[in-house]
């Protein structure tokens, strides 16, 4: 039985052995000292199975083959990994060179800003609607408490098509298309191109995305406004982003509010991006107009709401830095491939 | 709108915020300055300096050696060139190193062998007139080494502010004054004007005691009748006689202030009522009696056909909705816009009629507009000027006028008003102020906020406080709403809370376009392509909704379609050297609709693309685009947007596509198409030589399946398949679609998939006919299939493939 126990110890070692082989040459001298025909411990133990009992040969004889089957196994796995390992170079492939890719695409970096927008107010109860691009004066300006003949629904800043019809000059019409067709609670986010009658230059576009919002309840404050722009300017801009709100005017939101939040570029400390300011002014905002919803049919006893509107496209060359609003409507790979 | 830091300051007496500090308090009133422009920064260096003594160069006749006390505690030689030069006298003066308002830096210099260590200054020097006669001597009781621009008043800050449309009454240093006074409007004060000279002291106390004469639509005073014609545009007009004035400049003081905000100064005449403009906002304007025919002011509108010469020296062709100011023949002024040239103030006018009026808004507005004539005047009629600000506006432009121009004005304000002003009472209940702002603000509390800006509180009505509205707010604040809106600007934006409080979710569900353009986004994305964004905009060719004001031809039209504008981007990229392009764009195309009524929008969703299939790599050459890229990728937008469609039916009937080379899925609304794809037509596209077709496509998001389909679950195959590979002689008459309906036809049910793996045309074959070879896959779904069956199945798939269309096995 000592043959046995040596056949155990074999193999035993020799897969210990096997593990610590770190190159080819190696493993064919240790497949020798195992192994080898002549000088290999196998050998050596299969030597003394002459001296044994007949009746104890086939015992040891059928181990012996087990234990050799288990080792040249072993040494063949390892072969493979080492050649695995070091095959690349064997097989004179040169692993340096670039790999096989696809070609990528990229989302317009006005969309990706909208997207983030969208995600933020999505989480805060928002759904997005929309509406058309071409629309009534009724509902670009008189619904939105701008009477025709007032310096707001300046013609000259509007492009007609008709009398009475027009290219919308901002979203908000889209807010009374959704008053009139929903009862509240209404929190509605509406992206969308709107037209304004500004020379194409380095920093207008006569056709641009805007974002409104718009949420209608019955006990919305303007404090609920203020801290949810804030929790918007959190999220989009980081933690430490913080908004001001300045007193402004549009006809259909009263109080109104320019909304600033802290310059993203210079961390507040004053750049030229922010005219040294530490402030960049990013959207408006403000109450709905009681006179808006009377437009719809609401009572505005009972119901407030607010409203606010930014610039997907102006926060988008903030961002990143972009410098002429031109590149957003080129279409140049160079430049959308930026944004894969 | 510019105001002058020093003006304000006279207005509002012991105001004292820097002016960064300034601008930061104007930004939180709403009236945010774009610009804060320090007027004396380019004189910054220059100092007040006394020549004590002055001789003539040695070396040089023209020049002077001047000894010169710029308190610096030491004497400086000073060489000038002036003629003026002289001892005991006191000019500006840039010492060495200082710099002129041109960028020229004045250096320590030899001039003819004797030093020099600044340079006494010229007005022209300095850039504050054309004077070159020789330095600037300044009048006064100066000191030397203080600084020039102190010293002379012109350490002043022009602000450019950004005021709102419902605020008129911003455009004016008082309104102004208002907003930043602490004590708002109780702690404005006007500083009288005052006279020099006996004659025009005792003219001006004179005329403190003028009476007002009001009459409702006409009247008559000192030699001068006035009426008003049309009431509805025009509700008041007061006119003031002043005789005997002396035209000629403004005084220094008064020229100063109007340049501090950019004006450029003309005559004490009209000099003043700019001044009373700029500080009250109430436009004025003073005709040359003696030039006014009948001594007679009729506000009246336009006659047919009637034409005048403006300020300006433009003929204006006048029309019956426009309200003029006429004499007793013609009109002399466009009301509220701007006067006429014959009777406006010239050197000689001796008796001068000034007018102060109140126009209606709406008819300002309409008559600039159609003369396409803006003016400070126009611009505040417009947006409306406070009604109880007129007397103090004639009286104060009267009294500058006596002082710096002298005459006698008549001891009658004649004030037509036949439609005088009610001031607005607006109601403001606390718990609805509450209400709409989140904060609880107590009754004391709101009438301590609203009084300081002018608004008077009156008798409470039950809950609600009941306030006069001022004049000067009456446009724009006749609600409860309006004075919420004030008492939350007055209350500190700054200072509501940011509290989150838990809301309700929308009851508006998501649209589902915008949900289908973010799944088209992903899937293109991912596909490689970039996201394009153009305008709406188009040329006449490529649009047949018209815009009636275009800013160019290229954009007068609202685009037909997306693909060309996505084209045109194409065109854009290649003509940049950018050879592989991959674009789509979502966006929306129009078509007319009913007359007068909107046109007709769709969203649509395009792509274009041309250049290498793959990224390049190394390990092969690159694969331009082709039909078969178009048509899967097409196929597959089918397959996503409409499910029902079936197959691409090959050809197109656009002009922009080969109409061989491309698909298209019929609409069942009577258009042509809801999706079309191919090669764009190269006889439409301005590539470069070495460009490779362009493939393109159009498909409409309107009729699309919006929602993502129900996915039905199907049972995975538990029984083997067997597959079966047959290629087949198809003469090229034959469409590949027919071989393969036909063989789903006479496979039977245990057909699972038939699809082409190889094309072959070339030796072997004959002419006329190609290779095409199958793999059919068997399938059963209870048992397994014997070989047996499949071989029955292809036997007779053979057999109707060579009788029915003549296609035997290869
Ligand atoms: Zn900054």
């Amino acid at each position: 039985m000592d043959l046995i126990q040596e056949l155990e110890t074999l193999e035993r070692e020799g897969r210990e052995a096997v593990g610590t082989v770190r190159d080819a040459d190696a493993l064919e001298a240790l497949r020798v000292r195992l192994l080898g025909r002549k000088e290999g411990r196998l050998t050596a133990i299969l030597r003394q199975l002459a001296q044994l009992p007949p009746e104890q040969k086939p015992v040891i004889g059928a181990a012996a083959n087990r234990v050799k089957d288990a080792l040249t196994e072993l040494l063949e796995t390892r072969a493979a990994e080492l050649e695995a390992e070091s095959g690349g170079a064997a097989a004179g492939l040169d692993l340096t060179l670039p790999g096989r890719t696809a070609w990528r695409g990229a989302r317009h970096p006005v969309t990706l800003v909208v997207d983030e927008i969208t995600a933020v107010f999505r989480s805060l109860g928002f759904t997005r609607a929309r509406g058309p691009e071409a629309e009534t004066d009724w509902y670009n300006f008189v619904s939105l408490n701008t009477p025709l003949d007032h310096p707001a629904a300046d013609a000259a800043d509007t492009f007609y098509l008709s009398p009475g019809v027009l290219l919308r000059s901002h979203t908000s019409p889209v807010q009374i298309r959704t008053m009139q067709a929903f009862q509240p609670p209404i929190r509605v986010l509406i992206p969308g191109m709107v037209y304004r009658r500004d020379p194409f230059d380095a920093s207008h576009a006569p056709g641009f995305e805007q974002i409104e919002g718009l949420a209608v309840d019955e006990g919305i404050t303007f404090a609920d406004l203020k801290a949810t722009l804030a929790e918007f300017a959190r999220r989009l801009f980081g933690p430490a982003a913080k908004v001001r709100f300045r007193p402004s005017f549009f006809p259909f939101t009263e109080p109104s509010a320019e909304v600033d939040v802290t310059c993203f570029l210079c961390g507040a400390k004053g750049c030229s991006a922010c005219k040294g300011t530490g402030w960049m002014e990013i959207m408006g905002a403000g109450m709905v107009d009681p006179a808006v919803f009377e437009a719809v049919g609401y009572d505005p006893e009972r119901w407030t709401g607010w409203a606010f509107g930014m610039g997907p496209g102006r926060i988008a060359l903030l961002r990143y830095g972009i410098p002429d609003i031109r590149l957003l409507y080129e279409s140049d790979t160079r430049f959308l491939q930026q944004f894969a | 709108m510019d105001i002058s830091y020093r003006w304000l300051q006279s207005l509002v007496p012991g105001l004292d915020l820097p002016p960064e500090a300034l601008a930061e308090r104007l930004a939180m009133c709403g009236a945010p300055a774009d610009a804060v422009i320090a007027l004396g920064e380019p004189l910054r260096d220059i100092r007040i300096a006394r020549v004590i003594e002055a001789r003539r160069h040695p070396n040089a006749d023209r020049l002077s050696l001047c000894r010169v006390d710029a308190g610096t505690g030491e004497l400086l030689n000073v060489v000038c060139g002036a003629p003026n030069v002289r001892g005991g006298a006191t000019y500006p003066f840039a010492p060495a190193g200082a710099t002129l308002p041109g960028g020229m830096v004045i250096k320590r210099a030899k001039i003819r062998g004797e030093e020099s260590n600044g340079m006494l200054c010229s007005a022209r020097e300095l850039g504050l007139g054309r004077d070159h006669e020789g330095i600037l001597e300044l009048h006064g009781d100066f000191t030397p080494g203080d600084s020039f621009i102190e010293a002379v008043g012109l350490d002043d800050w022009r602000f450019v502010l950004d005021i709102t449309a419902n605020r008129p009454d911003l455009l004016s240093h008082i309104g102004v004054a208002r907003e930043i006074a602490p004590a708002g409007d109780a702690g404005v004060v006007l500083p009288p004007v005052a006279a020099t000279g006996d004659g025009r002291a005792q003219a001006l106390a004179q005329f403190r005691a003028a009476r007002v004469h009001r009459v409702s639509d006409a009247g008559e005073a000192e030699g001068i009748r006035i009426s008003i014609e049309d009431a509805e545009k025009c509700p008041r007009y007061i006119g003031v006689v002043i005789r005997g004035v002396t035209v000629g400049p403004a005084p220094e003081w008064l020229a100063t202030r109007l340049r501090a905000i950019g004006q450029r100064p003309i005559n004490n005449i009209v000099d003043a009522t700019n001044f009373v403009l700029h500080e009250l906002g109430q436009p004025l304007h003073a005709f040359d009696l003696a030039r006014l025919r009948g001594s007679e002011i009729r506000v009246r509108r336009a006659a047919p056909g009637e034409s005048m010469v403006t300020l300006d020296g433009e003929k204006r062709d006048l029309s019956p909705d426009m309200l003029v100011i006429a004499d007793a023949e013609r009109p002399v002024a466009v009301a509220g816009v701007m006067g006429g040239q014959e009777s406006e103030v010239a050197d000689d006018t001796r008796d001068v009629l000034l007018e102060c009026a109140l126009f209606d808004p709406r008819s300002i507005r309409r008559t600039r507009r159609a003369l396409g004539l803006s003016t400070d005047a126009s611009y505040r009629y417009e947006r409306g000027v406070d009604p109880e600000g007129m007397e103090r506006a004639a009286r104060r432009a009267v009294e500058l006028i006596l002082a710096t121009a002298g005459g006698r004005a008549e001891p009658v304000l004649l004030d037509v008003n036949p439609r005088p002003f009610e001031a607005p009472v607006a109601p403001l209940r606390p718990a609805r102020a509450q209400h709409v702002l989140g904060v609880a603000l107590g009754a004391d509390l709101l009438v301590s906020l609203l009084q300081p800006l002018g608004f008077r509180a009156l008798a409470a009505d039950g809950d609600a406080l009941r306030f006069r509205v001022p004049g000067w707010r009456a446009y724009d604040v006749t609600r409860e709403a309006d004075l919420i809106e004030e008492v939350a600007r007055r209350y500190g934006y700054d200072r509501f809370p940011e509290e989150l409080r838990p809301f309700r979710p929308s009851a508006v569900p998501d649209h589902p376009v915008a949900i289908l353009e973010d799944r088209l986004r992903s899937l293109l994305v991912g596909r490689g392509l970039l996201e394009s964004r153009t305008m709406g905009l188009a040329s006449e060719a490529e649009g047949d909704v018209a815009l009636t004001n275009p800013l160019s031809s290229a954009e007068s039209r609202l685009r037909r379609a997306l693909l060309p504008g996505l084209v045109h981007r194409v065109e854009y990229n290649l003509a940049r050297g950018n050879r592989d392009v991959r674009l789509f764009e979502i966006g929306t195309v129009f078509a007319p609709g009913e007359p007068g009524a909107q046109p007709l929008e769709e969203t649509w969703l395009a792509l274009a693309f041309t250049g290498a299939r793959h990224a390049p790599h190394w390990s092969a050459a690159p694969e331009p685009y082709d039909i078969w890229d178009l048509k899967g990728l097409l196929a597959d937008l089918v397959a996503l947007l409409y499910p029902a469609a079936g197959v691409l039916e090959p050809g197109t009937h656009d002009p922009l596509l080969v109409p061989a080379l491309g698909f298209h899925v019929p609409a069942d609304d009577g258009s042509a198409w809801v999706a079309q794809g191919g090669q764009v037509a190269p006889g439409g596209v301005d590539a470069p030589a070495w460009a490779g077709p362009i493939w393109g496509m159009e498909l409409r998001l309107a009729g699309a399946e919006l929602a993502p389909g129900a996915r039905g679950y199907r049972v995975v195959p538990t029984q083997p398949a067997i597959e079966w590979d047959l290629a087949l002689l198809i003469a090229d008459a034959v469409p590949a679609a027919r071989v393969e309906a036909l063989i789903v036809d006479a496979a039977g049910a245990s057909l699972e998939r038939v699809a082409p793996f190889d094309l072959y045309r070339g030796p072997g074959i004959a002419e006329g006919t190609r290779s095409i070879a199958y793999r059919l896959r068997f399938r059963a779904p209870d048992r397994t299939l014997t070989d047996a069956e499949v071989e029955r199945a292809v036997e007779r798939v053979l057999r109707r493939l060579k009788e029915e269309l003549g296609v035997e096995r290869r």
